[in-house]
């Protein structure tokens, strides 16, 4: 009981306090909250999702990741993504460094367009650009593949997303942290009452993980699916679970829960693609 | 004496039926319970003899001790953010997720823990 009315007043504290907090200061309740869940759970290790709090799945992942079930999945990713467009261009010419080292800079708010940008969407932004038709938002494929290239060529480096002061973008990040704390679908449940304040206690044999880290090792390889799936298609699974009407792939609602996810894991290394059940 | 007898056999019979339809009550109840699309309340709590449970709720014990008011235990299945708001519960009779005569077959299951 004494842990039912602690948690409350936690989530008291967080609405209240957080009601008028800037994002640095969530960042440092939300935190706070996982060193004092997981006192044994050093930070950099949150990029490793579940098995950061949970030894006994974790021996079984780490012989996963001996042998990476993503491995032809990067291949793919690095020559399609060397392959040039009818045009003669190739993707390195609508990124940064041409295109190596940068998932750390994703999503990021673009002050023209007033939006949050996630790397899916700019590497679409670059096909058309060049007069190449989009690929799909789903079910892994291409866009998956790339996608993990890029993340795997970022390995090691440190996710750092920057709020710019900005009235769109501080409402871009509120409307992601709304979403990650409100409770829906038939279930009703928010994201934080698996990630945050339930983390680690089992739902059946599920255990969830703690909502600091998820951006940073996606498009992740799951073996239930046998294939890549990218971190909007994650948020899709989680919301079909619970009865809610999952959103569509890159759409704002998904883009701005992206943005404070991904705020909440700065400082995280980038380790992506990652394998999980 | 012959309506003694016919009184006897028919309050047996009403005996035997009664028992019966309680029986297959708590049997459903249990089956509701343990059922990942019904009340899949494994998913959380500890009951019986049920396999892989989740710990994030108490263990469901003693109920008939812990809770003499059939209507308490009603209201924490059928919404249970009316005690807690903040409950990690989902309010299964509000939301629809089971119905009112599945929930008290749940109880009449729940009674025998
Ligand atoms: C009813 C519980 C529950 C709710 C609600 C829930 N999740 Fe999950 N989530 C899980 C479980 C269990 C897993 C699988 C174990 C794990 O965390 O890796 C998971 C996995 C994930 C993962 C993949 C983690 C990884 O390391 O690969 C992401 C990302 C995620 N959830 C995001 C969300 C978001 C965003 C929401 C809200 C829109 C949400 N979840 C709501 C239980 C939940
Ligand atoms: C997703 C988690 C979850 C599920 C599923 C769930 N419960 Fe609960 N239950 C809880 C939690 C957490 C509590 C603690 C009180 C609160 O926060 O409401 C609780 C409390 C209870 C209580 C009060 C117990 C006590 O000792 O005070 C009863 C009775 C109960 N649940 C019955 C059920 C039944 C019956 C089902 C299935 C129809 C069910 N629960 C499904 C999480 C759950």
């Amino acid at each position: 009981m004494k842990s039912n009315i602690q948690k409350i007043m936690l989530i008291v504290l967080f609405f209240n306090l957080t009601a008028y907090a800037s994002p640095e200061e969530d960042l440092e309740i939300f935190r706070d909250h996982f060193k004092k869940r997981f006192p044994n759970t050093e930070f950099s290790d949150y990029k490793n999702g579940v098995y950061s709090i949970d030894s006994s799945s974790r021996e079984q992942w780490e012989s996963i990741e001996d042998f990476p079930p993503y491995e032809l999945n990067i291949e793919q990713g690095e020559e399609l993504f060397n392959t040039p467009f009818k045009n003669g261009n190739s993707y390195a010419s609508c990124f940064e460094n041409g295109g190596i080292g940068i998932r750390s800079n994703y999503p990021y708010f673009d002050e023209e367009k007033e939006q949050v940008v996630t790397l899916e969407q700019d590497i679409n932004e670059c096909r058309k650009k060049n007069g190449e038709k989009p690929l799909s938002y789903y079910k892994g494929g291409p866009m998956a593949d790339i996608s993990a290239y890029m993340a795997y060529t970022s390995r090691g480096n440190i996710i750092n997303v920057e709020i710019p002061n900005n009235d769109k973008a501080i409402d871009a990040y509120e409307m992601g942290r709304k979403l990650y704390f409100t409770k829906v679908g038939q279930l009703n449940f928010s994201c934080a009452d698996c990630h945050v304040y339930q983390t680690g206690s089992k739902l059946r044999a599920d255990i969830p993980s703690p909502g600091i880290g998820h951006p940073t090792h996606f498009p992740a390889y799951r073996s239930s699916a046998g294939r890549l799936v990218t971190l909007h298609e994650r948020f899709a699974g989680c919301l079909n679970r619970v009865r809610a009407k999952p959103f569509k792939a890159q759409n704002a609602e998904y883009r701005n829960l992206e943005y404070f996810m991904t705020f909440m894991s700065n400082g995280l290394e980038i380790n992506g693609p990652g394998s999980r059940k | 004496m012959n309506i003694f007898n016919t009184t006897l056999t028919v309050l047996f019979i009403a005996l035997c039926f009664g028992n019966f339809a309680i029986a297959s009550d708590i049997e459903e109840g249990k089956k509701l319970a343990f059922d990942r699309k019904k009340g899949n309340c494994l998913a959380c709590h500890m009951i019986d003899d049920g396999e892989l449970a989740g710990n994030n709720g108490p263990p469901l014990i003693a109920m008939k001790a812990r809770f003499p008011d059939k209507d308490v235990l009603f209201e924490q299945i059928w919404d249970p953010t009316k005690m807690n708001p903040n409950s990690f519960m989902p309010p299964f009779g509000k939301h629809g997720v089971i119905t009112k005569n599945e929930i008290n077959k749940i109880i009449e299951y729940l009674y025998t823990l």
